[in-house]
């Protein structure tokens, strides 16, 4: 039971993106477009998977002065497993995604999973956080990168969807267009939250 | 073009067209965190500078004299991010034990930057970087010059937004925009802002 409780509580309860507020930079930066969305999710989504299983499988043999220093060599190295496997893969995914690859790293939803959750629970309900969180980030990820791909170059995955005439407003795909539409997101969420 | 007009596209680059936070999205945390008070901005700013110089001028010297040197490209980002917990540490340590003055002030901010990513995003942009004759990698004063400029960078901002969220909290907001939306919003605004400064052919 408390397996599907650790699943869902990432995508809506505890999202890491408009609750939590953790993973901005990403967030903000690769939301250009559905597709880049998607691959961020994914290649964060594995790492925060593989090195939340780790962490907690060593979490009685670290010892708690080092234990930052070690969770961030076990994160740092399956980065760089993404970082080597998309470069051979997927070339065109990992150039458009470019330093934010690497920068899964700093990302703080995966530090803050390893050390808020990973390092106290067992592997199945680590492996269960990992998911759902994991997931909660695709998705909002997703939702931001489809208004702006919508608004900002009229199609979805690459497809065009808006009528011709529909002159699509380049500043929804530009830095600003990426604050102004999750700040808007975020006080719908509050919004949502107070009518409960 | 000499060195010095290098220096000053390299500076103006960095700080108002390139914006390390409003238009290359890297170090956002700290931005929408620690911009909610003038003196904390800038504590944060003071040490994201010393970070980031310093950070700049270790990580050039390891990837030139290790990684590159021995084939180990593909240990950059585990290098670095070791490079740069260790070397935050340290710093904590050497300030805290001759400038407690300092300490106090910036001891806080220490641990958080880290996981800052504009301190790993400057070193491994450095290592791909090129003069703006678009051929000459950096060399070791570059990459120091430019991480302290992207310092700078990041500290204007945060400095001109904790400024304006003091102000903000003055203001009559609706409640679902109050806080994180429209500290976003306001960000947004001062993204576009800084877009004008792409106008400028330097």
């Amino acid at each position: 039971m408390s397996f599907v409780k650790e699943l869902s509580k990432g995508i809506i309860k505890d999202n890491p993106i408009f609750i939590l507020v953790l993973g901005m930079c990403p967030t903000l930066a690769v939301t250009t477009s559905v597709i880049n969305a998607l691959g961020m999710g994914f290649a964060a989504t594995f790492v925060l998977l593989c090195s939340n299983i780790i962490i907690s499988l060593i979490k009685n043999i670290t010892p708690s002065k080092i234990r930052i220093p070690v969770y961030i060599v076990v994160i740092a190295s399956f980065v760089s497993i993404v970082d080597m496997v998309m470069a051979a893969y997927l070339p065109g995914l990992h150039k458009s995604l470019g330093l934010f690859i690497p920068l899964i790293v700093v990302n703080c939803i995966i530090l803050g999973r390893a050390e808020a959750f990973a390092s106290k629970n067992n592997v199945l309900l680590s492996i269960a956080d990992a998911i759902g969180m994991g997931l909660g980030f695709t998705l909002s990820l997703s939702v931001i990168a489809t208004i702006r791909e919508i608004l900002g170059a009229g199609t979805w995955l690459g497809i065009k969807i808006t009528p011709l005439t529909y002159d699509p407003m380049l500043v929804a795909i530009l830095a600003p267009g990426a604050f102004i539409t999750l700040g808007f997101l975020m006080a719908l969420m509050n919004m949502l939250k107070e009518k409960k | 073009m000499g060195y010095l007009g290098e220096l000053f596209v390299m500076a103006m680059t960095a700080i108002f067209i390139q914006n390390f936070v409003l238009s290359r999205f890297l170090g956002l945390c700290p931005y929408l965190g620690v911009s909610k008070k003038l003196d904390s901005a800038l504590g944060m700013g003071m040490a994201v500078i010393f970070v980031m110089t310093l950070a700049s001028a270790i990580t050039f010297l390891i990837n030139k004299y290790l990684l590159l040197h021995f084939g180990l490209m593909y240990l950059q980002t585990i290098a670095f991010i070791l490079t740069i917990a260790a070397l935050v540490q340290f710093v904590e340590m050497v300030i805290q034990k001759n400038a407690p003055a300092l300490y106090k002030s910036l001891g806080v901010f220490l641990p958080l930057i880290t996981t800052n990513c504009a301190v790993l995003g400057v070193a491994i942009l450095n290592t791909t970087a090129f003069r703006s004759d678009g051929t000459t990698a950096y060399n070791f004063f570059d990459s120091v010059l430019n991480g302290f400029f992207s310092g700078v960078g990041f500290t204007v901002v945060l400095l001109a937004m904790a400024g304006l969220r003091m102000r903000l909290e003055k203001a009559d907001l609706p409640k679902s925009m109050q806080g994180m939306p429209i500290a976003l919003i306001l960000a947004g605004i001062m993204a576009l802002a800084f877009y004008g400064f792409m106008g400028f052919k330097i």
